[in-house]
């Protein structure tokens, strides 16, 4: 960590968002591939209740997401947002887009170098080709397709029609399987998708980009080479980065957080001028909790693919940038009691800075949609979160008791992102974080991510990384 | 409440972890037989 009295800054010239709304793809997320195989006719119950691509781009929380609508809004607008809808909603955000399965179809045969996945040709013509980048698509006859899918191929559906196929890349290898490449791949295309897009809304050559950290959640790699990784260069070669080189940062879901911070470093210590730090969406994921969606008359909510790319490089006068001195990480001795947490990821950063809790204007945390956790019983993530602070605020005689749920309201906010893991861990706030500095509505705002990586089994810890975003008032 | 039961444990990341549950109820003077921490989201 950095001990000097003088700030160190690194500039964000700007990020990007996008939503890739996939509805027959949700059949291949974690939960739904097991319960399906395990009870055949949910399948039909979980298609009545995929929602259309007007419906997931004038849902409240995915208009805030692409930046159409200020976080703090959503707690104004009438509930259930999945049945309010946004009238007028627009596909095109300030901060990015939804993309619309028939295009992720043409971003995935594009993105493609090892004959993987085919289509058929007319329907390909007909509703995806005009989205067509990349390598040319391969096409298959429908009989061909579904010889295939019959072999273990993975059929690729439009509504009712199959359209395609996806296939393992070698029969024995497990790392190698269709469900494994389809998720790899959809991180993939999605980072790319974002990278375009911030360098896009910069106005950025792609060849200005010297270094791409990645820290999507695949585990990209052989039997042999199971999470071996640097997904970064194939987002960074798919983006057109021709001079970038790159390598994955991954810690569960604080994969960003540790992800800008390394980036942040490198350009500090010269070594990079440019650093794009990207993540995909994490198809796993997709209807992890559809059971109670279904069990609630809901639609699966759990249908998009998140993705982002952000763009660092030196601090500029009056630029919003993160504070690296601020940079903190969970150590190992620290314990995993959610005070603890706070005390290393807050409380002891900001009084480096000589800062209070109450002096952060706005915290971002863990930003899940609690419309998706609350039915399932997960409770609402942000909240809880937010208490801790507020609790600790209380503890430190910083704020009274009584006003703990003013503390939530004005340095927190609604979760809105969907449950992809990395995604709603503090990242997505960064496009409104931006916002709110250059308007001057906030002077600072403290990004706070968790990674639980007690998931895989090697250790009961938990872990988090965190770090200060303030204006860089000369 | 606990007194000559097995205890299993399971905590929530957002929440309280399984440890800090089992080093509660063990320094009570319960036997926890398993705990763990589960991330649902």
């Amino acid at each position: 960590m950095l001990d000097s009295t003088k700030p160190v800054r690194i500039g964000i010239e700007g990020v990007s968002y996008s939503l890739t709304h996939v509805p027959d793809l949700v059949r291949f997320g974690s939960k739904p591939l097991r319960e399906l195989r395990a009870q055949p006719a949910l399948g039909a119950e979980l298609a009545k209740r995929l929602r259309d691509f007007a419906a997931a781009t004038a849902y409240a929380p995915h208009q805030v997401y692409i930046g159409n609508i200020a976080p703090e809004k959503l707690r104004d607008l009438p509930r259930p947002w999945y049945e309010k809808l946004i009238e007028g909603a627009t596909a095109q955000g300030r901060f990015g887009d939804l993309v619309d399965q028939a295009k992720f179809y043409a971003l995935l045969a594009g993105a493609d170098q090892f004959n993987l996945v085919s289509f058929e040709e007319k329907w390909f013509q007909a509703q995806a080709a005009a989205h067509s980048i990349g390598r040319a698509p391969r096409f298959k006859p429908l009989s061909e397709i579904q010889n295939l899918c019959d072999k273990g191929a993975l059929p690729l559906h439009s509504a009712d029609q199959l359209v395609g196929a996806f296939e393992s890349a070698h029969e024995e290898d497990a790392s190698l399987a269709a469900e494994v490449l389809l998720e790899n791949l959809a991180g993939k295309v999605s980072a790319a998708h974002s990278l375009r897009l911030v360098l896009d809304s910069l106005n950025l050559n792609p060849d200005d980009i010297d270094f791409v950290i990645s820290c999507s959640e695949e585990a990209v790699g052989d039997r042999y080479n199971r999470g071996g990784g640097n997904l970064a260069k194939a987002i960074a070669e798919d983006a057109g980065c021709g001079n970038a080189a790159g390598c994955d940062v991954k810690a569960f879901c604080a994969g960003p957080m540790y992800a800008m911070v390394h980036g942040a470093s490198l350009i500090q210590s010269g070594v990079a001028r440019k650093v794009a730090v990207v993540a995909g969406g994490s198809l796993a994921k997709l209807g992890m909790k559809f059971e109670s969606h279904l069990k609630n008359n809901m639609p699966v909510l759990e249908d998009v693919l998140g993705s982002f790319a952000v763009i660092l490089s030196s601090a500029m006068p009056n630029q919003p940038c993160m504070r690296l001195d601020s940079a903190a990480f969970h150590p190992v001795r620290a314990g995993a009691a959610p005070q603890a947490m706070a005390e290393y990821l807050a409380e002891k950063p900001l009084a480096r800075l000589g800062m209070k809790l109450t002096d952060v204007d706005r915290y971002a945390v863990e930003l899940h949609n609690p419309e998706i956790t609350v039915p399932s019983g997960s409770g609402d993530v942000p909240r809880t979160n937010y208490l801790t602070l507020a609790a600790l605020a209380v503890m430190r005689g910083l704020i009274e008791k009584n006003e703990m749920t003013d503390f939530v309201r004005t340095r927190g906010m609604l979760g809105y992102a969907p449950t992809q893991g990395h995604i709603p861990s503090a990242i997505v706030y960064l496009g409104h974080a931006l916002d709110a500095l250059r308007s001057g509505t906030i002077r600072n705002v403290l990004f706070i991510a968790k990674g639980s990586l007690f998931l895989g089994r090697m250790t009961q810890l938990s872990d988090g990384c965190s770090f200060l975003l303030d204006r860089n008032e000369l | 409440m606990f007194k000559g039961k097995k205890i299993i444990a399971i905590g929530e990341r957002d929440g309280v972890p399984g440890p800090v549950i089992a080093e509660c109820l063990e320094g009570a003077g319960y036997e926890v037989v398993f705990q763990a921490t589960e991330c649902f989201v």
